[in-house]
């Protein structure tokens, strides 16, 4: 969670100092959501979200330095630059998506293929309050019951979907029972242990054939929707200092250990410690590393490309078409 | 399938073979016939025999055999596993399609008629043509959709459209629009077997079409490569370029034309994404003269996009004539069946087109 918080507050640094561009949707105060369902997770399950992944890339491994140089778009980045904050993958991590829900149906669809071939896997498909009322939600709910498909809906209701808060946008608030057939729970995402705990349980529901679940966890947002919301014109500053100060993950769970004779203090602020080095040997090289070539433009347009060139910007200047990637499906 | 009795087809062709000269063998048998229905059913058979990862999803798919039957008999041999029924929810079903290949499955998802592909078009375009390229060559996606694509008979408007145009314009996305039986299974088995995601485009009209099927395609391992159009009717005077259902209308205005000594070359593209710019600019340039054939509409269609890329090479200088495009009118196709048929190019509008650009009476 530590790690996370870190990489975050770096990200959300170098979008100031301009270094990261377009979208930047930060974690900050929802640690507890991934790194819970993370500890529960088993190896043959699967993940997918949306944009707010920093974490998530980390969490299923990619370094820090993987993904803030994919942040400043350089090619240590864990896709070569070539996604950016939205779009990082890793092995049984389905990205990163920027569209809004899709990435719903496309987990259930992950979650399918693990039933079809047989490896007991699960999918957790993540999305939130702002998602929670996209029809195509609906649409996979209906399947993924009917077909008994291994898939838990994760709603992380942080509250607002960008400016809207959940009850200007949403009819029911209750989005752990929108599943309506599909049984749901509702989690405190504060709580490291209770997501932990939560996702263990919904895990067994879909291993043991029951269907799919949805899990609700109720989280909280610290920084605007993304790098270019301050995030104070639809809520209160008192609001978010209230949640710093009384319901943050990482204090609550530092007290709790710290408490039950778990860890030293000492030790925790070795971690700390090592923890910043990391970030900030991960900045550096984010900063000073190189974009990938030109020459990476047309690249990886198609696993098996059927033509040599990729049409450029004028009939003259058509671009070589080169494979780089590892293409995890091509066989 | 339809064939003459075995007796009677041995003895006309031992008779031909003694009176000719020069023969090719593999003619003698090709006297067997195969509906586009069947090509595509037989293709699709095939290759869910070879890889089991190979399931079919789509409405109606399974019991009720394929709304147009395309998927006959495939549930009762490889059961709910491998062809499922899906609810009418297009953008659900499509995205579960593709995260499912995204996972290594090899699904083909079948939309009803691709006017329905609009409703998960952002799974299509987005989630299976971008991935690859957005992942850095990580997550390839390698799903199929097909479908009918493109007017049919009095179904109206919402129901008629082409989209030819709309998903050939995607990089990242392979896109073909088979017109032969043979066509049809070369293309549906190379598309399945493709890595990367599929666009196949085939038409109502055609499925109940009976081709000449040769030896070769009868194999299980024939295929036709995705991005090759091909030579239907060779000729010298002008090259009529066609896809799907519109180079049935292009031969038949070459077998008027041909009555009156005009000698079209007639290509059918079969793919359109990638586009066989050579085979075209070769002909251009044997035959000086080009007329796109298409029924979808023309503002931004296939045949403009031929129309640009024999602007922009060497064909243009062996051009005696501008490029004339033959599209669908550029209205929503109206009910009225004498309206529905003024809407589409037949053939007499490719016949004076031709006569036009050649400037002959």
């Amino acid at each position: 969670m530590h790690m996370i918080r870190r990489l975050e507050t770096a990200a959300g640094n170098l979008y100031k100092e301009k270094l990261i561009r377009g979208f930047c949707h930060l974690y900050s105060g929802q640690e507890a959501c991934a790194v819970g369902m993370k500890a529960a997770m088993r190896p043959q399950d699967s993940i997918i979200s949306a944009y707010r992944v920093h974490g998530w890339t980390y969490l299923m491994g990619v370094e820090p330095v993987g993904v803030i140089a994919e942040l400043t778009g350089r090619q240590s980045g864990c896709v070569r630059g070539k996604g950016g904050s939205m779009h990082m993958y890793a092995k049984n991590f389905y990205g990163g998506n920027g569209i809004v829900g899709a990435q719903v149906p496309l987990g259930v669809g992950v979650a399918f293929a693990a039933k079809y071939s047989g490896t007991d896997g699960v999918c957790l498909a993540l999305y939130g309050d702002g998602a929670a009322n996209q029809g195509q939600i609906f649409e996979v709910y209906n399947i993924a019951k009917l077909w008994d498909i291994p898939c838990i809906f994760v709603c992380e209701n942080n509250g607002y979907g960008m400016g809207t808060s959940a009850e200007r946008g949403s009819a029911s608030t209750a989005f752990y029972t929108r599943g309506d057939y599909i049984p749901g729970i509702w989690v405190d995402g504060m709580d490291i242990l209770a997501v932990r705990e939560a996702t263990q349980f919904a895990i067994n529901h879909c291993i043991s054939g029951k269907g799919p679940l949805v899990m609700e966890t109720m989280t909280y947002r610290y920084s605007g929707h993304s790098m270019s919301d301050p995030g104070t014109s639809y809520r209160t500053r008192e609001e978010v200092q209230d949640v710093r100060q009384t319901r943050d993950p990482i204090t609550s769970f530092k007290e709790k250990i710290l408490t039950a004779g778990l860890v030293t203090a000492d030790e925790l602020k070795k971690l700390e410690n090592d923890i910043r080095v990391t970030i900030d040997e991960a900045v550096k090289k984010a900063k000073t590393d190189n974009e990938i070539g030109l020459d990476e433009l047309p690249c990886d347009v198609y696993s098996a490309p059927l033509e040599p060139t990729v049409r450029g910007i004028t009939p003259w200047n058509n671009l070589e078409h080169k494979r780089l990637g590892p293409a995890v499906n091509l066989h | 399938m339809v064939t003459l009795s075995t007796g009677s087809v041995i003895l006309v062709n031992v008779a031909k073979f003694l009176t000719r000269r020069a023969f090719s063998t593999s003619r003698i048998v090709e006297a067997q016939q195969m509906t586009v229905r069947d090509a595509l059913n037989t293709g699709l058979d095939e290759e869910m025999e070879r890889d089991e990862r190979v399931f079919l999803l789509g409405e109606e798919v399974a019991m009720y055999d394929g709304a147009y039957k395309i998927s006959r008999g495939l549930w009762k041999k490889y059961g709910d596993k491998r062809v499922i029924d899906t609810p009418i929810t297009e953008m659900g079903f499509a995205g579960i399609a593709v995260g499912a290949a995204m996972a290594g499955l090899r699904p083909v998802c079948e939309f009803m008629t691709f006017n329905f592909s609009m409703q998960a078009i952002d799974q299509v375009i987005n989630s299976a043509a971008k991935t690859f390229y957005m992942s850095a060559g990580k997550v390839n996606v390698p799903i199929v959709f097909r479908g009918p694509n493109g007017a049919a008979a009095g179904v109206a408007a919402q129901h008629s459209q082409c989209f030819g145009a709309w998903y050939s314009h995607c990089p990242g996305l392979k896109v073909v629009s088979p017109y032969t039986a043979e066509d049809h299974k070369g293309l549906i088995k190379a598309a399945i077997r493709d890595p990367d995601p599929v666009v196949v485009l085939e038409n109502e009209i055609l499925y109940g079409v009976a081709f000449p099927v040769s030896d070769e395609a009868m194999s299980k391992d024939f295929l036709v490569p995705i991005g090759k159009a091909k030579i239907e009717r060779p000729g010298s005077h002008i090259t009529l370029v066609a896809h799907s259902r519109a180079v049935e209308l292009s031969l038949d205005a070459a077998k008027e034309l041909a009555g009156e000594g005009i000698e079209c070359e007639v290509i059918n593209l079969r793919s359109i994404r990638p586009l066989d710019e050579e085979t075209i600019v070769k002909s251009v340039i044997k035959t000086n003269h080009l007329i796109t054939v298409e029924q979808g509409w023309p503002q931004c269609g296939i045949g403009s996009e031929v129309c640009a890329r024999i602007m922009e090479s060497e064909a243009f200088y062996h051009l005696d004539a501008p490029v004339i495009r033959v599209t669908g009118v550029d209205a929503p196709m109206p009910y009225t069946k004498s309206l529905e048929l003024a809407a589409l190019p037949q053939p007499h509008d490719i016949v004076r087109a031709v006569k036009r650009v050649l400037n002959v009476k």
